[in-house]
């Protein structure tokens, strides 16, 4: 059976939730193969086995993580050439899409972003799902070559628990000059704000212009019910939320459960980043509001004497 | 300091955008085109480098028929030096690995620059794919998703802002840099800008000026294909309520209804 190849995305070993997923899509075409860049593999194994990955490719590189995308571009195009795999797997992140914009140049092999849905099509290769223009569309893609990278959105399928050998081959990966060319310098890690993670929360409610700067009853709505606060970007451009917690096609792509929009028009580009959650919700004071084309429910209204009202009944409950 | 900024003529995000049935790829004839939003935050930022070093030149550089010769004028009406288009017939429907071959050898036709920028993706593909290409064909190192850029001697700083941290990433030139539209604010050509942007050298190059192949570019050549495109039904409208005193009642009942509390 063919070889799929998984790029695991870890900090010290510990695994992110998106690893899972793609093991789990891996499964749907040949056999996963998960590739480790970095330290601490050993943290890593017991998750990669209990979500079916066969083998596990390690390349104990302690300094990658200081480094942009280019160390673990080289391992994987040796890994590609080793393995000949019939896909490789990765997360639509942008460090993640970037990896697999070099790897596509250096091996050859086509690349479909941001799958919303992978299965095995013709031949074996991959079969993608993905939607595109702010969601007016659904589009079917497939590799036409030998080997195919697709970076496959956050929360596109639920993990599936299924044992794997996970057996350990180490890889002796020279790297380039280029390797090391992009240097962090430094970073600041972001206070957090003990809030779910905006991309893989269930529930999402975001703020817009129409909150006048005051997040106060969208954060205590949201906390209600424990989902993230997002922000449209004229909130964002006005410097009241930061722009990580942009929604929209210039910020992150959300596709929960519910979306609540509070204050916000619904502009094209605001859709883009939320049109496939599975049910909206909105709160506007214009009837017109093009948002409300979308929802599944809407309140024409006050935010700041909805949410309140709603935050206090929930409370309630 | 010689600068080339990438720049994609897209059709405007406002118009019903949608795929020719024959071939599947995006149509850009029915929907008016423009500039991609986020290439003019690589034009504005090239020009600010460019105004504090002097001697700088700012090259734009587009690929793509015809009309797209629009995104090279906008740019020269902001103050961009010089164009180059390469337009022809062989790359209509090329896929990003194509676009990126593309760019590569048109940048090297136009000199060794010392700076390479792009947007962080384009507006209709949304895909972000080819500025990673393109460094990697030219052999560069680059920082992606810059918010700030900052130029010392042959360094490159950069600040992203990401979702756990902010970092400072250095590379030193030549180096492709792309960057958000956290990182400025674009300029309006000025009625000034738009009269010298008529007298402002624009080349047009085909593919064979380039020594590329026309077997290495186009539909036919695509490394991925598109099977189906198909419109997605357009969401049902839900009840809508007038909030009357009892709207946020109303709004916890339906979130109770759904389960969601
Ligand atoms: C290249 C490009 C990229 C972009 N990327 C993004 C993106 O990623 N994300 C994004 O969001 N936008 C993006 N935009 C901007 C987008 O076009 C809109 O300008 C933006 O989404 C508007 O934000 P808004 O809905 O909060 O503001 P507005 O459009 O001003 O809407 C505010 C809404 O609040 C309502 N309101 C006011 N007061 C109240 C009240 N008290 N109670 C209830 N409702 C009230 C009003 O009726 C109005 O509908 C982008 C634009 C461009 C050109």
């Amino acid at each position: 059976m063919a070889e799929v190849l998984v790029l695991l995305d870890h900090t010290d070993g510990k695994l992110k939730k998106t690893s899972a997923e793609l093991l789990t899509l891996a499964k749907r075409l040949g056999e996963p193969s998960a590739v480790f860049v970095g330290s601490g593999v050993d943290v890593a194994l017991p998750v990669l086995a209990k979500y079916g990955a066969e083998k596990v490719y390690v390349a104990e590189l302690p300094d990658a993580a200081d480094y942009l995308v280019v160390p673990t571009v080289e391992v994987l195009a040796a890994t590609v050439e080793q393995a000949h795999p019939v896909a490789v797997l990765l997360t639509s992140t942008p460090a993640g899409k970037e990896v697999a914009g070099r790897l596509a140049v250096k091996t050859g092999a086509g690349v479909l972003t941001d799958a919303v849905d992978v299965e095995a099509g013709e031949g074996g290769k991959p079969r993608t799902t993905h939607s595109v223009f702010a969601g007016s569309y659904t589009v079917n893609a497939t590799g036409a070559t030998d080997t195919t990278i697709v970076t496959v959105k956050p929360g596109s399928v639920a993990p599936a628990a299924v044992q794997g050998a996970a057996e350990q081959v180490a890889l002796d990966v020279a790297l380039s000059d280029l390797a090391r060319s992009a240097k962090i310098v430094s970073s600041e890690p972001k206070q957090s704000t003990g809030r779910p993670d905006l991309t893989a929360a269930q529930i999402v409610v975001s703020g817009g212009r129409g909150t006048g700067g005051d997040f106060g009853p969208v954060e205590a709505f949201a906390d209600s019910m424990k989902a993230a606060v997002g922000a449209s970007r004229a909130a964002v451009d006005a410097g009241w939320y930061p722009h990580t917690l942009q929604v929209g096609q210039t910020g992150k792509q959300v596709s929960p459960q519910l979306y609540v929009a509070c204050g916000i028009s619904g502009a094209i580009q605001h859709r883009a980043g939320m049109q496939t959650s599975k049910t909206i919700v909105a709160v506007n004071k214009d009837e017109e509001a093009p948002i409300f084309e979308l929802v599944d429910f809407g309140i024409v209204g006050d935010l700041f004497q909805v949410l309140p009202q709603a935050t206090e009944a929930i409370a309630k409950r | 300091m010689d600068i080339v900024v990438c720049v994609k003529h897209v059709p405007d995000a406002q118009g019903d955008r949608t795929f020719t049935e024959s071939d599947k790829t995006v149509d850009r004839t029915s929907v008016d085109g423009l500039l991609s939003e986020l290439d003019e935050y690589a034009v504005e930022e090239a020009l600010k480098i460019a105004e504090s070093h002097e001697g700088s030149t700012v090259t734009v550089l587009t690929v793509g028929p015809d009309q797209a010769g629009d995104a090279v004028k906008k740019s020269l009406q902001m103050g961009a030096d010089k164009g180059v288009h390469v337009s022809d017939e062989a790359i209509h429907g090329s896929d990003a690995a194509a676009t990126s071959l593309v760019l590569a050898e048109a940048i090297k036709k136009i000199g060794s620059p010392d700076l390479v920028l792009t947007g962080m993706a384009s507006t209709d593909g949304t895909m972000g794919l080819v500025p990673a290409m393109l460094a990697e064909r030219l052999g560069l190192p680059m920082a992606t998703y810059a918010s700030e850029v900052t130029l010392d001697g042959s360094t490159v700083t950069i600040r992203r802002d990401g979702d756990t941290a902010t970092e400072r990433i250095e590379v030193s030139l030549p180096a492709v840099v792309s960057v958000t539209d956290q990182i400025n604010e674009p300029r309006y050509p000025s009625f000034k800008g738009i009269m010298a942007a008529k007298k402002k050298p624009v080349e047009t190059w085909a593919l064979a000026d380039l020594g590329v192949d026309a077997g290495q570019v186009g539909l036919d050549n695509a490394w991925t294909t598109v099977e189906s495109f198909t419109a997605r039904p357009p969401r049902e409208q839900g009840e809508i309520v007038k909030d009357e005193g009892e709207g946020g009642t109303a709004l916890a009942g339906f979130l109770a209804s759904r389960k969601f509390i």
